[in-house]
Parts: structure tokens; C-alpha cells; sequence
């Protein structure tokens, strides 16, 4: 892929010189003398960089497929897979749980989430920063905890079953109000940002002709948010059509298609059917970012060209009603978190509730408190790898002075990781990594692959974040620095790197926590040797230990919400610092 | 001999032509401007000069050497963009010396010395402990000057230097640029699209449009001999009259008012008098022509008591008559 794009380079200099000759203007030779022209250090890491990701990326996902194609002996198998898995009842009724657990759990958190972002962003109730982040929690805790604390509320021996409420929750119940849990934070930031944006002068218009405030509603913000609202549908979709974590935990006998692929793959060996399932959780995913890429490219074009200096009128009913709203939702999460520490302070959950610390001296059995410190080790070197990695590939695709064609290439790429489903990633990872003819396999069964995966992951997100920043970077520091003899590496360092803190302080937060919380890529991928957290809580709860389970939940969440407050103060140091130079566009 | 030379260049993005065998000469120590309307590939061409593009076609001869395909570290020059592009996380000193630490062989006494010699020559010593963002847009056009000085470049590249400040600012830069330019007697190119600026900085001029040169000149040859009605009419005001194939065009100030009707004079007819100072415009038209500019002395329009709506007969002589024919 890559040797063809230097190919068309190539071919291209050879025209020109084609060009000179016929013309008689040079002499022929001198195109040789172009190549002195190009920046083969910056072209060499442009190329290294690419080659590393698309390796990473495609050769897991070409394994993949062709697993999904090929019998258990190794041979071609056309459909084969295909038609026996849709002639198995048992595993094709997944299709359709999976499809309506999704579809509930979708319409549950948009519909929370538009409301929890329009309180937020259009009325003038109070306390909205302690709301904003409190709907954030749920970030900070692996889904399999979401699913964990409503067994202390509503399971067998939960709180509130015992108080007489049952709610039944093992199983559709619980896999979709877990799943709401989970996809409600992406709904709600997403419908944050578009609610943001708001032309004042249509309201005040509408206001002067006499339109009731839900006219407005109806027609001024919610054609402002269309777009938004069919992204956050097909997001909230997707993650909650491929999460493993919840469905694993209260999924009870109802099957999903993620908790099917872990039970082919790790119970019944099949890699062939585990890979058909595989692809089949694509398909949303897919959809979900070719959707993505047209409503944010309508969106950009609408966008620019608006006034924002709306005003919030004083509304008492309104404030009132929202603020309840903001309040059940707060006090849903609050609940969560506080079975949750119950569940892990008491001595024996249910039945002696005394207050313990004894959950917390986890049994080596299961993991032990060695999960936790490698799940810190992983988290840290995924961060710092990742942040590394994300910030050297964005500057050489948007500041790199040619090399157009490589720097699309690389930003085709830099998007797709948006589309794999953790478990499609972990799935392909063991394709594509444990395979004795492939010489990257030494890194299989180490830390190094789940960093690897996580960093993979997570990259999109982390690369537009760093664009983002760079595009706001003057793009004539490159050409001042060139024309100084200042190598490309110290321009970066010390300016380009040095304006963009902020952005990198964000992208280090945000693989940290995902690498911290996340279970569908590593479930495949963690050895026996180096056990981390977010797993070991599956093998607590499957032993029974559900209050260790809650007390290794709570410590990642504690080392979440510590690692955001660190970042959201050295976010005010920085700057602070770059205001006191008078930076204030960064 | 030539310091630098462009030999017909050409440059293309995808289909865009941007310069169109371009080609032209700048003598060492020569202060010369490249002038012309926005997109007419000032820019493209200073950048190749630089080494920041590269042509598809054609040489650049820098110092009898050729340069055409050479990275920018290796050619030498200072550069001075639009922007300015300081690095605003460095002070002024840091800025000046970011580049010169690049260079091995020079202490650090030196280095030292030269970054305070470069901020010296522009008078900004007092001024290097400041953040960019923290001075004036003047201070910051002298700083990025500064930086590209400090380097002891061969020479200079200044890419609408003074388009981003305001008008007094401007009109004082430009006299300190062409003097620090002339005491350093180093080679410079200057690209604008203000024609005063050319006019009153360059040595010579390179007029563009269209990705083509129009003309090379003295600023008086431009002025007085335009080659073209383009440039003609892009430098200084112009009177410019096409009948069938032919072009003529006259300044304001050459047409001459006369009391006395004489049968080759034009009648014209005054539909605007506008006081310069020393000069006074008049806006006429006649029949074939609608809008015709005169300059003439302030006291002689007092004499002859111009007025709207008046009529004035005009004389055009024909050794300030340029002639095109298409
Ligand atoms: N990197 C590029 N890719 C594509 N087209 C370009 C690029 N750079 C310049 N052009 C095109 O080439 C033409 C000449 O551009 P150039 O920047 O040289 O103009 P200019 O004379 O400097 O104009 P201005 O006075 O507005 O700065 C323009 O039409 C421009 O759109
Ligand atoms: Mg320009």
C-alpha cells in the first residue's frame, strides 16, 4: 500500500521530467535532482508512522475476515460459516435480543440525554456544573460496574428488591437500563455541543410573532439538532449493540451477540463462528461512522455562519421541571454509586452489612490487588504511548509541507478505529498476533498487545483532539523554522508541542481512563501472568465475590476521577501560563 | 551579474496554473518588489525562491549556483511572512534566538552577541524580555525581522511585510526597512499588492497578474512607460481610452485643462472636484469617454474657478500618450 504510494510520487517526478525534456527547457537527468527537493526525514517517519498504524489496523482486520471465511482446517469456505450460523436458531435469536436491547436502551439515554443537555445549555436553573459532572460518571467505571451496582439495588438480594420491589432485572430488564447507563454520557455531550450553538436572533424573532416556547422548540432547536440527534441514535446504537461488559455481568440466558462471540471463542473454541459474529457486530458500527462522516460534514457547513449570542430568558416553570429531571437522573447515578460502596464496605453483601474493609484484600484467586497495579501500569503506558503516538501522527499529516497523497491516506486511517467494536479489535488482535508465522507474535500474551489494542482502540477520538490544536497553530512556524536550518523534531518540541498542552493533556486523560475501564478489547488479550482489573471484576463476580468485584470497581473509579481532577487542574495551571503570555487562542 | 535568478518558471496545483513561465533578475543588494493583484502567484514565487514549493518547470540560479531543488536550510535566505509566524511561546530574544542556537559553529558568546545586535538593528533591545502577543503590531513585524537578520542571510525574503498594520505605521516602517536593508546592502524581495509601497521602497518592480510578469522596472520606467494597460492601470491612476485594436491611456496630471476651444480639444463635462492638497482631481466625462481623472495644480483650479456641471476643454499631448494595440 505504501510502496504505492511512493510509486505515484515516483511516477509523478518522472512525468515532470517527461515534461522538462519535451519541452527542451532542462536537461534530462536534472529530475533526479528534484528528489533533492523532498524532506526525506520527514517523509521517512510520515511512511514509518503509516506503515506501523495500517499494520496494526488492517493486518488484525484481514485475519479477521479471513477466518470468518475459512473452515476450521484452514481451507477456503466461501458462505459456509454464514449459512451455518444463520441455520443455528440458538445463535442467530441473538440477533434479534441484541437489536432490541439496543433500541431500547437508545431511545432511553437520547431521550435523557437531549433533556439533561438542554437543561444544561437553554434554561437558568441552578447547580448545572455539579450535573455536568455527575452525568459524567458513568465514563469513569468499566459498563461491567454499571451492571454490578444494579445488582445491589435491584438483584436477588439487592437493597431495593428486599424492600419488595423487583424489578426482575436479570436479563432484557437489566441488560437495557445498564446499557442507558452507559451510552447516556455520549448522548449527552454530543447534544451539549449542538445545543451550544444557538442563533438568538430566530428566538427573539419567534418571540416578537408570538411563538409558544414549545412552537420554538419544535421548530428552531430541533431542526438545529437533526443532525446531531441521528449521530447520538446511531452511536448510543452501536455502543450498546457491541458492549460485552453488562450483558456479561446481568445478561443472565439472554444472549447478545458479544457475550456469543466470548463464549465461542473462550469456551467453545470455535474461532471460525467467533469471527462470523465478529463481523456481524461491524455492521452497526459501520453504519453508525459512515453516518457520522456525512451529518458532521452537513453540520460543518451549517454551523460557521451563525450568530451565537442567544439569550436565556427567565422561565420559572421551566427551570423547575428540568431541574427535576436533572436531579432523578443525578440521584439514579448517585444510588448506583452508593450500592456500589456498599457493596464493597460491607463485610458480606447481603447478609452481614457491617461496615468492612475486607473486600479489599482481594483473593489472588481472582486476580488479586496485582490487577489493579497492572491495569495502573497499562493505563500509564498506554497513555504515554498513546498520547506520543496520536501527537507525532497528527503533526506529520497536518503540517507536513508535501506528501499530499500519504497525508490523506493517513487521515482515512486515523478515523476508522471509530468504527471497530472493542471486541472486534481484541478478536482480530488473537488472529492476527497468535499466529506462529507472524513475527510480531512475541508481543502476544504481554502488556505490550493489550497497550497495542487500547491505543488502537481509542485513536480517533485522541486524533481529532490533536488536529484540532494544530490547525490553530500558524502554519508558517514550520516554514520559518525550515528556513533557520531548525530541524522538523525541535520545531515540535519546543512550539508546536508546548502550544498544544492542553490538547495533549487531554489526550493522555483520555486514554488513561478508557485503558482503565475497558473490557471488550483485552477480555482476549490479557495472559494469566499480568491480570488487570477490569477483567479480574469479571472472574470475582463470576466466583461469586460480588463485594470484591464492587471494591476493585470502586478503586477504578477512584483513580479515574483522582487522574481527572489532576488534569483538570493542571488544565488551569497551563493555562495560566499561557495567558500570562498573552496565548490565549490554544 | 545577477544575484539571483528566475528562469522560466513554472508552477501548477493540480490544474490551477499559478506562475506561467516566469522569469527575472535581481541584482546583489537590490531591494526589488513583486507587485501584483491578490492570486496573481506573488506568493507561490517567493516560496519556490525559498525553496518552500518547488516548480515544475524551470530554474532558480542563486549565486551562480543552481538551486532549483534544494531544501530551504541549504539556501541561506531570511524570510518574513504576512503573519509574521512568531512563536509565541518564546520572547522576542527567544524568538531571535531559536535559529541562531542551530548553529554549531558559533559560541555562545556569539550567539549571544548577534541576537543582541539583530534586536539593536531594529530597536528592539529594550523590548526582548516581551512576549509576542504582548507588543504592537509594528514591534512584532520588527522582531520577525529581527529573526531573519540575525541569521546573517544571503538575503531576504519579505512576503506583504506591512499589510498587517495600520496605515502610519506603515508609511514609518517602510522607510526603516529600506534603511536597514541599504546599510546591510542585502539582497531583498519584497512581495505587495500596494503599489505605493513598490513605488517608494523597491529599486526595481516585478509586476504580476495572472500568473505572467507584466513588466520589470525601475519604479519611474513603470510608472512613466507601463508596458501594458494592466499595468498601466494597477500603478498609479490612469486615463485609458480603446478604440477598435488600440489602447490609449494618459495620466491625470499630463492631460492639460485649456481655456480656449481649439478643435482637436475635448469638451468635457465636470461631475466631481475633489481637493488633494497640493493637487486637485476632476472627475468629467464626455460622450465616449465616462469617467475621465484630471490632476491639476490646487491654485490653477482656483484660478479657473472649476465647477460642477461646468464645461472644460481638454488637450492630450501626444508625447504622454501610450498607445497598445491588442
Ligand atoms: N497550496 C496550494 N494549493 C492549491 N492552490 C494554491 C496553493 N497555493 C496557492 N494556490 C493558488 O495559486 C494562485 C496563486 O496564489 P498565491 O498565494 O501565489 O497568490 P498571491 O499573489 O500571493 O495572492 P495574495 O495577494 O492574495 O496573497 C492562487 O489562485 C491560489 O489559489
Ligand atoms: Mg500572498
Amino acid at each position: 500500500m505504501f510502496s504505492f504510494a511512493g510509486l505515484v510520487e515516483l511516477a509523478k517526478a518522472d512525468q515532470v521530467k517527461t515534461d522538462q525534456v519535451k519541452s527542451g527547457l532542462v536537461k534530462p537527468g536534472l529530475a533526479k535532482q528534484r528528489l533533492r527537493s523532498i524532506n526525506f526525514g520527514q517523509l521517512a517517519a510520515l511512511l514509518l508512522l503509516l506503515t506501523i498504524f495500517a499494520l496494526i489496523l488492517l493486518g488484525p482486520l484481514i485475519s479477521l475476515f479471513s477466518k470468518a471465511f475459512m473452515t476450521k482446517g484452514g481451507d477456503w469456505a466461501g458462505l459456509a460459516n454464514y449459512t451455518q450460523y444463520f441455520k443455528t436458531p440458538s445463535l442467530t435469536i441473538s440477533i434479534g435480543n441484541t437489536i432490541d436491547i439496543s433500541l431500547w436502551s437508545t431511545l432511553f439515554s437520547a431521550t435523557f440525554g437531549l433533556l439533561f443537555a438542554y437543561a444544561l445549555t437553554r434554561t437558568r436553573m441552578v447547580g448545572k456544573l455539579f450535573f455536568k459532572y455527575l452525568a459524567l460518571l458513568p465514563i469513569f467505571m468499566p459498563t461491567l460496574i454499571h451492571a454490578l451496582a444494579l445488582v445491589f439495588l435491584f438483584g436477588k438480594q439487592g437493597i431495593i428488591t428486599q424492600l419488595g420491589l423487583d424489578i426482575n432485572l436479570y436479563g432484557r430488564t437489566g441488560i437495557i437500563i445498564a446499557e442507558t447507563i452507559y451510552t447516556f454520557p455520549q448522548a449527552f455531550l454530543m447534544f451539549s455541543i449542538a445545543l451550544e450553538y444557538a442563533d438568538g436572533r430566530l428566538y427573539e424573532a419567534a418571540d416578537s410573532m408570538g411563538v409558544s416556547p414549545f412552537t420554538q422548540f419544535i421548530k428552531i432547536t430541533l431542526p438545529d439538532i437533526k443532525y446531531t440527534a441521528v449521530n447520538v441514535l446511531f452511536v448510543c446504537f452501536t455502543l450498546a449493540f457491541t458492549d460485552f461488559g453488562a450483558p456479561k455481568v446481568i445478561g443472565g440466558s439472554y444472549n447478545v451477540l458479544a457475550t456469543d462471540i466470548y463464549k465461542q471463542i473462550v469456551g467453545q473454541f470455535d474461532m471460525n463462528m467467533g469471527a462470523v459474529v465478529g463481523t456481524l457486530l461491524l455492521i452497526p458500527a459501520l453504519l453508525s461512522f459512515v453516518v457520522g462522516k456525512v451529518t458532521n460534514s452537513i453540520n460543518a457547513s451549517t454551523l460557521s455562519s451563525r450568530a451565537t449570542n442567544f439569550k436565556i430568558k427567565k422561565c420559572m416553570p421551566r427551570d423547575v421541571a428540568f431541574f427535576i429531571v436533572c436531579i432523578a437522573v443525578s440521584l439514579a447515578f448517585l444510588a448506583l454509586t452508593a450500592a456500589l460502596l456498599i457493596g464493597a464496605l460491607s463485610k458480606y453483601f447481603p447478609y452481614d452489612m457491617s461496615l468492612s474493609l475486607q473486600s479489599f484484600m482481594f483473593d489472588s484467586s481472582t486476580g488479586g490487588i496485582n490487577s489493579f497495579s497492572h491495569s495502573l501500569q497499562m493505563a500509564i503506558f498506554t497513555a504515554v504511548s498513546g498520547t506520543v503516538f496520536v501527537f507525532i501522527y497528527a503533526y506529520l499529516v497536518e503540517k507536513s509541507q508535501r506528501f499530499s497523497l500519504l497525508k490523506k491516506i493517513g487521515r482515512l486511517l486515523s478515523a476508522l478505529p471509530l468504527a471497530l467494536p472493542g471486541m472486534v479489535i481484541g478478536l482480530s488482535f488473537i488472529f492476527f498476533f497468535n499466529n506462529a508465522n507472524n513475527p510480531l507474535n512475541i508481543i502476544y500474551g504481554t502488556v505490550l498487545i493489550l497497550v497495542l489494542s487500547n491505543v488502537l482502540h481509542y485513536f480517533s477520538v485522541p486524533f481529532l483532539t490533536a488536529t484540532g490544536a494544530l490547525k490553530k497553530l500558524d502554519s508558517e512556524f514550520e516554514c520559518v523554522s525550515e528556513s533557520m536550518g531548525v530541524p522538523g523534531y525541535k520545531t515540535l518540541l519546543m512550539v508546536s508541542a508546548p502550544l498544544c498542552l492542553p490538547a495533549i493533556l487531554e489526550i493522555f486523560m483520555y486514554f488513561f481512563v478508557n485503558a482503565m475501564v475497558t473490557v471488550s478489547a483485552v477480555v482476549f488479550l490479557y495472559s494469566a501472568q499480568f491480570q488487570i482489573a477490569a477483567i479480574a471484576i469479571t472472574h470475582m463476580e463470576e466466583a461469586g465475590n460480588i463485594s470484591q468485584a464492587a471494591a476493585m470497581g470502586f478503586l477504578i473509579l477512584l483513580i479515574n476521577v483522582i487522574v481527572r481532577i489532576l488534569y483538570e487542574a493542571a488544565i488551569k495551571i497551563v493555562k495560566a501560563k499561557l495567558a500570562r503570555k498573552e496565548i490565549t487562542n490554544v | 551579474m545577477s544575484f539571483l535568478e528566475i528562469r522560466n518558471i513554472t508552477k501548477r496545483f493540480n490544474e490551477q496554473i499559478a506562475l506561467n513561465n516566469v522569469s527575472a533578475s535581481v541584482k546583489k543588494g537590490e531591494l526589488v518588489c513583486i507587485l501584483g493583484p491578490s492570486g496573481c502567484g506573488k506568493t507561490t514565487l517567493l516560496r519556490i525562491i525559498a525553496g518552500l514549493e518547488t516548480a515544475n518547470l524551470g530554474q532558480i540560479i542563486i549565486d551562480g549556483k543552481d538551486q532549483t531543488y534544494t531544501q530551504p536550510k541549504d539556501r541561506n535566505f531570511g524570510i518574513v511572512f504576512q503573519s509574521y509566524a512568531l512563536f509565541p511561546n518564546m520572547t522576542v530574544l527567544g524568538n531571535v534566538l531559536f535559529g541562531l542556537k542551530q548553529r554549531r559553529e558559533l559560541s555562545k558568546e556569539e550567539v549571544h552577541a548577534r541576537s543582541l545586535e539583530a534586536l539593536r538593528l531594529v530597536d528592539l533591545l529594550e523590548h526582548k524580555d516581551k512576549y509576542p502577543r504582548q507588543l504592537s503590531g509594528g514591534q512584532q513585524q520588527r522582531t520577525a525581522l529581527a529573526r531573519a537578520l540575525a541569521l546573517s542571510p544571503s538575503y531576504l525574503l519579505l512576503d506583504e511585510p506591512l499589510s498587517a498594520l495600520d496605515a502610519k505605521v506603515r508609511v514609518k516602517l517602510r522607510s526603516e526597512i529600506k534603511t536597514i536593508q541599504k546599510s546591510l546592502a542585502i539582497t531583498t524581495i519584497m512581495v505587495t499588492h500596494d503599489q505605493d509601497e513598490a513605488l517608494t521602497m523597491a529599486d526595481r518592480i516585478i509586476v504580476m497578474n495572472n500568473a505572467i510578469v507584466e513588466q520589470i522596472g525601475t519604479p519611474r520606467e513603470i510608472y512613466d512607460c507601463p508596458s501594458s494597460a494592466f499595468v498601466a492601470s494597477f500603478v498609479g491612476t490612469m486615463n485609458v481610452y480603446q478604440q477598435k485594436s488600440v489602447t490609449y491611456a494618459i495620466r491625470p496630471e499630463k492631460l492639460e485643462v485649456v481655456n480656449r476651444h481649439d478643435k482637436y480639444d475635448l469638451a468635457v463635462n465636470v461631475n466631481e472636484v475633489e481637493f488633494k492638497g497640493p493637487l486637485t482631481r476632476i472627475y468629467a466625462s464626455c460622450a465616449d469617454a465616462p469617467e475621465i481623472y484630471i490632476d491639476i495644480p490646487s491654485e490653477k483650479a482656483d484660478a479657473m474657478r472649476v465647477r460642477i456641471g461646468a464645461t472644460m476643454f481638454l488637450k492630450t499631448p501626444q508625447k504622454h500618450l501610450r498607445r497598445w494595440t491588442v
